[in-house]
């Protein structure tokens, strides 16, 4: 039993954090179009200011659109609430600054998302936040790179590009054991097929940008807060368990032992970073959400179609899908998603780079972009595209090699995902001098 | 008992004016009340709201019975300096705060009844569940506790979801906790005869939805209570369950400023 609601997410992916509105009854979210709300009085003005009333001041730090996109998919982790950001990055951005500062540390996987790996890599150390990358199946190389002053241990459900599927469970432990919390990367999974929180971790991120909206229109990240974490026993996280002047010396874990977390993120975060979320966007990753449920399913069955029929070909030298049974992770990702693990996979050509290139110029359907988890079938090749700031260390270090290419199945009729495949497979053998 | 009590004043410590004292109910802490804290705390009055024994941050075992509980309740306001206070409790705390009244007499100066029900029995299989799968007790406590409406639709304070706060807040009690305030509800049998004795202004909030503590119960203690009617004031908040500082905290707020500034 899931211990959000007695609802399954289908019905929430449709339902949850809306009530029809007071004035209208509208049935669908009103797209809320406004920088500010008028306020009745002075006094609740201030109290709104204060956090002694509920309501909207301004949409940099909330906006009643981003609420109901917010509470939906934190009724779909099962966390306490969310924050709705402009993007993944911001998302991922606003959870280390919130329990870190200059000194703080992250111990990360090291299969990560070519944009998480920029801003842990070369981008927060210039304020003083290192990271330190592990092999995310390791979890006495996790242990080890433990250090006094990590606040935060860091890894994706399914690793892109490489598919390596996070051990939750035991991360979430090793995290725990040492008095620190597990943000997970969930865009590649979504809550129709594995929640974290239900698994041990303690704060949750998508780029919403994917499976979410599924459309492919809109650019949006969320950060979802289990309230789990007790940041007071940890006794490691000031930002939540100290005065904070910036807030009449708000002691957040004080307000709300729960979400502490939020608040802080809600009132310094956003309020100071500034990275919040059009409702416009808001409004179509919640058309997306709606049919979460169907769309992965039909994902996942697209995905085993094509991985099947890849690592049958005499073209390709490998799959990465954990999906297979070939895959170093498939028993863990049978435990972690019985549904399924999503519809993002690589493999490698035989030819290298030459028959990459010939592979992807081929296709016809395969839209060539970068970017995952659109109701298309998308295509890319990650080591000139997506990870080009990795060294060829690096690269081999995540899996990607000169010939990896990765897929993300859609919503398509299998049989014309399966045509498109070949039609490039024959361009890729002509073009590594073999007869298809 | 000041060593072991944790108190939060709403961000306000040094605030002067009337008292106002929260009491939280069972499984839960003083953060159930911060939006109202709040808000009384920059309008004119100083606000306490205490961890009950075992809950919160407040160290030791949970009281046994209700009336320790009111008496620890006192104690901790002359441990304060407090001669004179409001009194508002919600759930298992206002049986505490209606007992600490009728302990206290005239040190009380109103009381306020939130999602009460006197008395207060509660369902075996809940109490059963308490003892034996924490996870089941809180799942049953949030089902009898929130309308509808809040279960799915949207929060009061935006971006946050109640009921999964409200399950977050009973788990991190400690085990027993829950059981312990469940028994001490179930067997508080000296609810009306207290309720006879106060003198003071009386207010009760009652949840129209409310599950756990529903409205259609409050005859004996309305009738316990308004010997003197012109003292007893009783609001009802439409579509609202038993969850009333989680699900119209703005409305409980109106109430309590609008009852309290008449007295
Ligand atoms: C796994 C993962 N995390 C984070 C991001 C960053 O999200 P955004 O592009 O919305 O900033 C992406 C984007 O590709 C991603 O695939």
């Amino acid at each position: 039993m899931t211990d959000t609601s007695r609802f399954g997410p289908a019905t929430l992916g449709l339902h949850a954090g809306q009530s029809p509105d007071a004035e209208f009854g509208s049935r669908a979210t009103p797209i809320h179009f406004t920088t500010s709300y008028v306020f009745p009085d002075c006094d609740t003005a201030a109290a709104r200011f204060d956090l002694a009333r509920t309501g909207h001041v301004y949409s940099r730090i909330s906006n009643p659109t981003n609420a109901v996109l917010e509470e939906r998919i934190a009724a779909l982790e099962g966390g306490v609430g969310a924050i709705a950001v402009a993007s993944g990055q911001a998302a991922l951005h606003l959870a280390i600054t919130t329990l870190m500062g200059a000194g703080g540390h992250v111990v990360a996987s090291r299969a990560l998302y070519g944009g998480s790996h920029n801003l842990l890599t070369y981008t927060l150390p210039r304020f003083g936040i290192t990271t330190s990358f592990v092999d995310p199946a390791d979890p006495a190389a996790w242990r080890a790179a433990l250090r006094p002053e990590t606040r935060l241990l860091f890894g994706e459900t399914l690793g892109n590009p490489g598919l390596d599927v996070l051990d939750i469970p035991t991360v979430a432990t090793i995290a725990h054991d040492a008095g620190l919390p597990l943000l997970v990367d969930s865009t590649l999974s979504s809550p129709a097929l594995l929640r974290p929180i239900e698994h041990g971790a303690d704060l949750v991120m998508h780029s919403a940008t994917k499976f979410l909206g599924g459309h492919g229109v809109a650019v949006g990240g969320l950060l979802i807060d289990g309230g789990t974490f007790d940041w007071q026993a940890s006794g490691r996280f000031p930002t939540l368990t100290e005065p904070y002047e910036g807030f009449h010396d708000m002691v957040f874990a004080d307000e709300s032992p729960v979400a502490a977390f939020l608040l802080r993120a809600r009132r310094e975060g956003l309020r100071d970073f500034g990275a919040c979320l059009s409702p416009m966007n808001a409004f179509q990753i919640l058309q997306g959400i709606e049919t979460l449920s169907l769309r992965m399913a039909r994902h996942v069955a697209n995905a085993r179609t094509v991985a099947e029929h890849l690592a049958a070909h005499e073209g390709v030298v490998s799959v990465a899908y954990p999906g297979l049974p070939g895959h170093r992770d498939h028993a863990l990702a049978a435990r972690l998603m019985p549904q399924g693990c999503g519809s993002v996979m690589s493999f490698e050509l035989d030819g290298g780079r030459q028959a990459g290139r010939a592979f992807i110029e081929a296709l016809r359907l395969f839209s060539h972009l970068a970017n995952v988890g659109d109701a298309k079938s998308l295509v890319i090749h990650p080591a000139s595209t997506t990870h080009f700031r990795m060294s060829a260390e690096e690269l081999a270090r995540a899996g990607i090699g000169e010939g990896t290419v990765r897929l993300s199945v859609g919503l398509e009729d299998p049989a014309d995902l399966l045509a498109d495949l070949d039609r490039g497979l024959a361009a890729a053998a002509r073009a590594a001098g073999r007869t298809a | 008992m000041s060593g072991t009590a944790h108190i939060y004043r709403a961000g306000r410590p040094d605030a002067e004016g009337p008292v106002v004292v929260f009491v939280h109910g069972a499984g839960h802490d003083h953060s159930v009340w911060n939006l109202p804290a709040r808000y009384l705390a920059r309008h004119g009055y100083r606000v306490l709201a205490p961890d009950l024994p075992g809950h919160g941050q407040s160290a030791g075992p949970p009281l046994p019975s209700v009336e320790a509980m009111a008496r620890w309740l006192l104690a901790l306001l002359a441990e304060q300096g407090i001669a004179q206070a409001t009194l508002a409790g919600h759930s298992m705390g206002s049986l505490i705060a209606l007992e600490a009244a009728a302990q206290a007499g005239a040190a009380v100066e109103g009381l306020a009844l939130i999602g009460t029900g006197v008395p207060m029995p509660v369902a075996p299989a809940l109490i059963d569940a308490a003892r034996d799968n924490r996870a089941k007790a809180h799942a049953m406590i949030n089902q009898w506790s929130f309308s509808p409406g809040a279960l799915i639709g949207r929060g009061a304070v935006p971006g946050q979801l109640a009921p999964v706060g409200n399950l977050r807040l009973m788990a991190r009690q400690a085990e027993g906790v829950l059981h312990a305030d469940l028994l001490a509800c179930d067997a508080y049998q000296g609810g009306l005869e207290a309720a006879a004795r106060v003198t003071c202004p009386v207010l009760i909030v009652c949840g129209q939805r409310d599950q756990m503590t529903p409205p259609r119960n409050l005859g004996s203690l309305g009738d316990a209570l308004s010997r003197d009617a012109s003292r007893l004031m009783i609001h009802t908040l439409d579509a609202c369950g038993h969850a009333i500082m989680a699900e119209q905290p703005d409305a409980l707020t109106d109430t309590l400023v609008h009852w309290r500034s008449s007295f």
